[in-house]
């Protein structure tokens, strides 16, 4: 490519892809859907050349839909450019047979290794070439691929919500009088506990000690027996229920694995029985923190298939309340951080105290303090009147700046901080973007990557701030940069309140159905914890066909055994308080 | 505050002078017990889902519940009391919850907090979601909401006390005779799904109908 690859456009890159390899990459030209369809053995060639050539250097997702009717399997790959713009999508399909084999792109983009194995776990597509393909949310041993079409759990009742039996002529029945076992349970034919051998974790141990062969920590290895800790799910400082298999030589890890799925509340599987509207109250429960940046995402999603427009007043209501969640997750961050370093409960609670006046806000306009369900397809689902936006007035212009100062003047310089933060490495920017880190922990690491810049959504692009950046990459900067993304956001939040205009809060009806037309959609925002995006797909029916979320905390957890390698256990909690994970995103 | 305590310890109908009402204080085994147990129900620190950042609320600064003698979270099942179970219990979290609640000692209460400890809540479908903690643990207290308020959950934890004050150790199941292991909840099983060892029987009987019936 002569152009270089930053000054692409979209189109043109399509036009090259499709020119650079006509053989093997032809355009998707189902209706609604868009990108190109890779011929699975030249999958790795074509990505080598998008990361090298195009320029696609962050592999934001991949997931995969089970096609059943065709009776075959897609994985889907979106690929952004750190430099911004418009993603690329790109597919693969795979004839639906046991197994389905699909290459690995884990050498391209690291990034792809833990949402290779959601794939593998949840849909039963074996990623050729991984190196660990273990099950991730659920365990070793359980029947079955959850998200295959033809699996029904145990309490299935129809394809799509509101159920008959639930709605609305009265014959009310329990799902659990259906099921033979009259609970949650779906066991396979002939089954005898007395003959069931339960799985091991050996796998897991195994991955472990070849990860640590795999990179040699030095000359420390021959000086004695490794160590394996097992921190978690039960943790006070894992952010939940996180587990985390360490490998130690002494002090120091050697190799890490995080073992998630302990929260895995069968997001994507219930998001496909419901339908689209019902699926917004969920968004709220996957990162408990920020309801309002989650709604915006499936908002966006479900917005671009049906192609309708937003109410501008609603544009900016969502932006304020967004900015407001954003603020008070990095307080709360800020809060965390310094409890897990051993400040018990003091600053935290601090943080609180202002978390408490942004959630009396949520509580004002939502009904809800946490679980706010605010968003609607077109809009948001109540105005805010104008005595909550006089004390949003308030908290921005007032109480917040003050509070961030007093905050940043009690502990920024304070010693003990600076002597466990300053100078420990997180992430540089190619170890960030090679792991699809997202977030402010790619920010961190010096690249300037904020969807609210890169891909504006929404009126961001109205809005004059910053992009919070810092270059160091250690923790002292990762905590620093949560200060400035507040005072950004403080910034867009005093823009947004003088420019709110009046009028309708949705462009559509009020309407529990919504008619959506088929094809696909991948909306994005940046979320406090990263790049949160959903990948919905439409059949036309009351319920999407597929429905998936790219969780930032699941994705930037990739890169955790990079950077916790070679430095001491007791960093390792503040390096995982760095990555900012909500379990309830990380397990969906 | 202080005098309020006393109430609770003092038999009612029994007349001690002024002057030494704060040294002597006439009661029964079962109400000291149940006074000391009551202002000092330690939680284990222990959140699962969504539900422990509202307790987590709770425990700051608006909300406070150290003024109900509940701020001691324990992140040792070994020191804890009660057990919140505070988020979507999932089949492949159970065995743990499990084990914490065999480590903790007697006295131990188990408050559901939330829709999903209660009964799975929206999550309920789920292939991966136990229907309710109850269907392993004794819950003693159930909280509704999604999540619970904070003002909730203590109002739920001011139950749990009410609960406490009515207790007998006669009566109590962990200092009944013969009843060794009766807080012991044997360890589930994560096979192709999750097993309930104690109705091992009852699966096998209807893994056979079913295959009869196809």
């Amino acid at each position: 490519m002569t152009a270089p690859a930053s000054t692409l456009t979209l189109d043109l890159v399509s036009a090259s892809l499709v020119a650079r390899f006509p053989d093997f990459v032809t355009a998707d030209a189902r209706p609604g859907f868009s990108g190109f369809i890779v011929k699975k053995e030249n999958l790795v060639e074509v990505a080598t050349a998008l990361r090298d050539e195009f320029g696609f250097d962050l592999l934001s997702s991949v997931t995969g839909v089970d096609y059943l009717a065709e009776n075959k399997m897609e994985v889907v790959y979106h690929a952004h450019r750190t430099t911004g713009g418009p993603g690329l999508v790109f597919k693969v399909q795979a004839e639906r047979v046991d197994p389905v084999e699909v290459p690995s792109l884990i050498d391209v983009w690291a990034g792809a290794d833990f949402q290779e194995r959601e794939a593998w776990d949840l849909l039963g597509i074996k990623f050729t070439g991984h190196p660990d393909l273990r099950r991730i949310l659920m365990w070793e041993g359980f029947e079955g691929h959850p998200l295959r079409k033809d699996y029904k759990e145990a309490f299935f009742e129809e394809e799509t919500k509101p159920y008959k039996s639930r709605w609305p002529e009265g014959n009310h029945t329990y799902a659990e009088f259906k099921n033979p076992f009259r609970d949650n349970l779906n066991l396979p034919e002939n089954f005898s506990l007395d003959n069931y051998q339960p799985q091991t974790e050996d796998q897991l141990y195994f991955s472990l000690e070849r990860s640590s062969q795999k990179h040699d920590v030095g000359r420390e290895k021959e000086m004695g027996d490794h160590m394996v800790v097992n921190m978690g799910p039960h943790h006070p400082s894992t952010h939940g229920v996180l587990r985390v298999a360490v490998e130690l030589n002494g002090e120091t890890i050697t190799s890490l694995k995080p073992v998630m799925g302990y929260l895995h509340r069968n997001h994507d599987k219930i998001g496909e029985r419901n339908t689209y509207l019902q699926i917004m109250p969920y968004t709220d429960r996957l990162d408990y923190f920020n309801s309002m940046a989650n709604n915006f995402g499936y908002a966006i999603a479900v917005e671009k298939l049906m192609k309708i427009p937003v109410a501008e007043r609603a544009e900016y209501i969502r932006v304020i309340m967004t900015e407001l969640s954003r603020i008070q997750n990095h307080l709360i961050f800020i809060g965390m951080l310094i409890n897990d370093m051993g400040s018990m409960y003091t600053p935290s609670l601090y943080a609180f105290e202002e978390r408490e006046l942004i959630l009396d806000i949520f509580e004002a306009v939502s009904g809800a303090r946490m679980m706010c369900n605010y968003f609607r397809f077109g809009g948001v689902v109540r105005d805010v009147p104008e005595d909550v936006l006089r004390k949003i007035k308030d908290l921005v212009h007032d109480r917040l700046p003050a509070k961030t100062d007093e905050m940043e003047r009690f502990l920024n310089e304070n010693e003990v901080l600076v002597a466990r933060l300053k100078g420990i490495h997180v992430l540089n920017a190619e170890e960030a973007t090679h792991h699809s880190v997202t977030g402010p922990c790619l920010r961190a690491a010096g690249v300037p990557y904020d969807l609210r810049r890169a891909d504006p959504y929404s009126v961001y692009d109205r809005f004059d701030f910053d992009v919070a950046v810092r270059y160091n990459g250690d923790m002292y900067d990762n905590y620093l940069i949560r200060f400035d993304e507040i005072r950004q956001s403080l910034r867009i939040l005093e823009q947004a309140l003088k420019q709110i205009p009046g009028g309708p809060i949705n462009s559509q009806k009020p309407q529990y159905q919504v008619r959506v037309p088929a094809g696909e959609a991948y909306g994005r925002v940046e979320s406090p914890k990263g790049e949160l995006a959903y990948y919905v797909v439409s059949n036309g029916k009351p319920n999407p066909y597929r429905y998936h979320v790219r969780a930032p905390s699941f994705v930037n957890l990739t890169a955790v055994e990079t950077m916790c390698k070679g430095v001491k256990i007791a960093d390792f909690v503040v390096l995982l308080a760095m990555l900012d994970i909500v379990m309830g995103e990380v397990d969906r | 505050m202080e005098e309020n305590k006393y109430e609770g310890l003092n038999l009612p109908n029994y007349n001690i002078p002024e002057d030494i009402q704060n040294v002597v204080s006439v009661t029964t085994i079962d109400r000291l017990y149940n006074w000391g147990r009551r202002w000092s129900v330690w939680p284990l620190m222990f959140g699962l889902a969504c539900c422990a950042i509202e307790m987590i609320a709770a425990q700051a600064s608006r909300y406070d519940m150290a003024r109900f003698g509940m701020e001691v979270m324990r992140p040792t099942p070994r020191q804890a009391d009660m057990m919140l179970v505070s988020g979507t219990v999932t089949k492949k979290m159970l065995p743990s919850i499990i084990r914490l609640y065999n480590q903790m000692p007697e006295p131990k209460y188990v408050v559901a907090m939330g829709a999903c400890a209660s009964s799975g809540g929206p999550f309920k479908e789920g292939y991966n979601v136990v229907a309710g903690i109850d269907k392993f643990l004794p819950v003693d207290v159930y909280i509704p909401g999604c999540p619970p308020t904070p003002q909730a959950l203590i109002a739920g934890m001011i139950k749990l006390q009410e609960k406490i004050d009515k207790q007998s150790i006669k009566k109590v199941r962990w200092y009944e005779k013969g009843k060794v292991d009766s807080n012991y909840v044997p360890m589930p099983i994560l096979g192709p799904d999750l097993i309930d060892v104690r109705r091992s029987a009852e699966f096998e009987a209807a893994a056979v109908k079913k295959e009869g019936v196809a």
